[in-house]
């Protein structure tokens, strides 16, 4: 946004060099040594999610700004929250899925994204007097049911496409592979039940009322397949009008 | 300049569903053919089980071309034309058969005589005002041979439900007859495929397996289907889905005479003085070559056969290759493959895995199976449930008007109800109409500057009415089987789709068709095109397997009448 453009480049860079994010006050870290391996439980449901003690810590940023990328992880963590049932798109580092695939399958969308934040960030100020990082998440729902039904101003287009922007490829870096980066200790998979990528499933596997537990594997944690890299436009690119 | 290589027999432009098998019937007649493929060959190692890959990116794709070739779309003549960031279809040796569901379907005897039997049964008022819909120029009775040829080739599983004209009430009761049982047994059922099956019973109705070129068991020394749940808009990483790139197409090569060219960009179809074809133009790396042929069969896709045949103008075809009469591009329609229904239960129905064509059919309220005489339209849709759900797709849900979007209350939403939802196929009759075409796009280029293909069609009263009505069944259906909450889907346009048909149909009258009963040209006779492009009606469910069987008859009509086609 256009205030951290002008104070924060040389900031920034450290940050992005040490592996943090520009404001991450905001965001709990857990310890460095805590790794993501024993950030979440193994199975979802167990226990109340705690918060505090179990959020993974922050990946480089690779194609956002830092103050892009917190706001970009405030919303995320209000589209798929953190609550009793669970992790959501915050442990599942949906934010570092999205920022990873803005320097390639989702690069045609970068300048959406540039353009959404800052609108979002002058329309939060605007309309709320804060920027979205700093309102209750009561307000933090108000502002995106505003950009969510169109009635946020100050966006190219309607801010509806920018929200349904956001919330695809929140949903894509809570529930795609992890291979991706997102869905990170498959806690996308174990909030939905989805028992995992298998190559041979039984009959067995396909009755009613048998229920899978999880394998928590990804397509590429056998060495059969290919990790083939995905072209760069995308059909998510939707139609143009000529 | 032009390289121009040595001479061969028969040209063909595509190797995919169509033209993957026409190779065969060719080389192993003696006929020396050089197969002009735009992709390259993959392998089951580039089929990994990736949803963001496979449904969210389009992977698999070796090359761009379809990419580069997108069609715009617009409803009508006077409408915003838009184009779509994706090509459905996808470059590859076996094309798209690599990644499509393989649902096999015989067309029913109906659907060869839609016009005469509606007019025999109904009065020619019935038909819908401004459709174009002809009879085939043959029936059911003359494909049976070729469709069996095909389904043992490349292997189709499926219960048959008409031998010889006894019915089997496990199979469909409405098919044509058939010379014997499928080569191999239907895919397995599930939990939830049993319990719908039992409530169509219930209903009165006859449910049944439908059938699939994928392996129910070992088939031809390849591996039975694994059931991953990866299939749709996946290749098969057991080499269980049966297309041509593992079939016909090694099978020509066996005989020596097959030249399979990779990385093929096909950019015209020569012609000479007379109006016959002489080869093809292609592009491969920037570098151009001329493959001279005394034969062309046209396989790409039924947009790019319309628009490689406008790009290819000559002095004897002015206005495009065979369109002498102005039938390129006409009669053009797409299955009305939209408006499915979703239905929410109220317990599991463990369906995370299997694939598209694991599932129970409903054919009771397609074609003419049921009567039309107190009804404003003709044709039906074929009812289908099956086994197929990933978990992007899963969480991407709708919540039938329970919750929003997105939040606390979605997401415990789509925790509960992830694995309660099942979203029905209903492909159903669809016509082509005097308004509904294909040509040239005035401005939308491709990367070597040629035009893209322009679809200019709507749906008209006829789809939706087939749609509501095939929708209020489907919802019978589901209610019937437990179902609290359902929702019927929007149609959608009439854009670019996998069932895509006309634009050359077959047929004798030359005033309104590209090509003869035998799928060559009535212009140029030594041209044939393969491929939905020449079918005139649709039926009620996939095109592959009629595609694949034309394509048999085509190839064999060619080598059985060289001389006199090649003259």
């Amino acid at each position: 946004m256009a205030d951290d453009k002008k104070s924060g480049v040389s900031r920034r860079d450290l940050l992005k060099r040490a592996g943090m994010a520009g404001a991450a006050l905001t965001i709990p870290l857990t310890p460095v040594t805590g790794g993501l391996a024993s950030a979440a439980p193994a199975t979802a449901e167990a226990v109340p999610y705690d918060n505090e003690a179990q959020l993974p810590r922050r990946e480089p940023i690779e194609n956002l700004t830092a103050s892009e990328a917190d706001l970009l992880e405030a919303i995320c963590a209000r589209i798929i929250p953190t609550d009793a049932s669970g992790p959501g798109a915050r442990e599942a580092r949906a934010a570092h899925f999205i920022d990873r695939a803005l320097g390639g399958a989702l690069a045609s969308s970068k300048p959406a994204y540039t353009a959404g934040f800052a609108a979002f960030d002058r329309y939060c100020r605007s309309s709320r007097g804060k920027p979205f990082v700093e309102l209750s998440e009561r307000d933090q729902d108000s502002v995106l049911i505003d950009v969510e039904t169109g009635a946020a101003t100050g966006f190219q287009g309607s801010s509806a496409a920018f929200f349904a922007m956001l919330r695809t490829h929140t949903l894509q870096g809570t529930f795609g592979d992890p291979y991706y980066g997102g869905n990170a200790n498959f806690v996308g998979w174990d909030l939905i039940g989805y028992p995992g990528v298998r190559t041979n499933v039984s009959a067995e596997d396909q009755r009613l009322g048998v229920k899978l537990a999880p394998n928590h594997k990804s397509a590429y944690d056998t060495e059969m397949f290919t990790k083939a890299t995905a072209r760069l436009t995308t059909r998510e690119d939707k139609t143009h009008g000529h | 300049m032009a390289t121009k290589l040595k001479p061969t027999d028969v040209v063909v432009i595509g190797l995919g569903a169509a033209g993957g098998v026409a190779v065969l019937p060719l080389t192993q007649a003696g006929i020396d053919v050089v197969g002009l493929e735009a992709g390259t060959w993959l392998t089951r190692r580039d089929f990994a089980p990736d949803e963001i890959r496979n449904n969210v990116r389009d992977w698999p794709q070796s090359v761009q071309k379809a990419q580069q070739e997108v069609p715009t779309h617009r409803a009508n003549a006077k409408a915003n034309t838009t184009r779509a960031g994706s090509h459905p279809m996808m470059n590859a040796v076996g094309g798209t058969t690599l990644h499509y569901w393989a649902q096999s379907w015989r067309l029913n005897p109906w659907d060869f005589k839609v016009a005469s039997e509606t007019t025999r049964r109904y009065g020619a008022s019935r038909l819908p005002a401004g459709s174009t819909v002809e009879d085939w120029p043959f029936g059911l009775d003359e494909l049976e041979s070729y469709y069996d040829k095909v389904e043992y080739e490349l292997g189709v599983s499926g219960q048959a439900g008409n031998i010889k004209g006894t019915i089997d009430p496990r199979g469909n009761i409405f098919e044509g007859p058939r010379a014997r049982p499928y080569p191999m047994p239907p895919l397995r059922s599930t939990g939830f495929i049993d319990l719908m099956a039992a409530a169509a019973r219930g209903l009165g109705w006859h449910p049944f397996a439908g059938p699939a070129a994928i392996n129910s068991r070992t088939y031809q020394g390849r591996s039975a289907c694994m059931y991953h749940g990866f299939c749709n808009k996946g290749g098969c990483h057991v080499d269980a889905k049966n297309g041509p790139h593992l079939t016909t197409i090694p099978r020509a090569q066996e005989t020596g005479r097959l030249k399979v060219v990779t990385r093929a960009h096909v950019t015209s179809i020569d012609t000479d003085d007379r109006g016959h074809v002489t080869g093809v133009t292609y592009v491969t790396d920037g570098a151009e070559f001329v493959q001279p042929a005394k034969a062309v069969l046209l396989a790409s896709y039924t947009y790019e056969n319309s628009r490689l045949l406008l790009l290819s103008k000559s002095k004897a075809f002015p206005n495009g290759l065979s369109n002498n009469h102005g039938q390129v591009g006409r009669h053009y329609f797409r299955h009305a493959q939209g408006a499915g229904v979703t239905a929410l239960f109220p317990f599991n129905i463990n369906a995370w895995y299997g694939l598209p064509a694991q599932g129970v059919a409903v054919d009771n309220f397609a074609d003419d199976n049921y009567d039309h005489g107190a009804l404003d339209y003709i044709g039906g849709g074929n009812l289908w449930v099956m086994s197929d759900r990933r978990p992007i797709s899963a969480a991407s849900m709708g919540t039938f008007g329970r919750t929003p979007n997105w939040g606390k209350e979605w997401k415990a939403f789509i925790k509960e109800n992830a694995d309660r939802t099942n979203t029905a196929y209903i492909q159903k009759t669809t016509l082509p109409y005097q308004d509904n075409f294909l040509d040239l796009d005035p401005t939308v280029k491709d990367p070597l500057g040629f035009a893209v293909c322009r679809i200019t069609a709507d749906y008209q009263d006829n789809e939706r009415r087939v749609t509501a009505h095939t929708q209020e069944k489907m919802i019978q259906w589901y209610k019937a089987a437990g179902a609290v909450a359902t929702q019927a889907n929007p149609l959608g346009t009439m854009g670019p789709t996998t069932h895509a048909y006309g634009g050359t149909r077959m047929g004798r009258n030359v005033d309104t068709n590209v090509v003869n009963e035998w799928g060559f040209s009535h212009e140029a006779p030594n041209l044939g095109v393969l491929g939905a492009s020449v079918m005139g009606t649709s039926g009620a469910r996939n095109p592959t397997l009629t595609v694949q069987a034309l394509a048999w008859r085509t190839a064999e009509y060619l080598a059985k009448n060289w001389k006199s086609v090649t003259v």
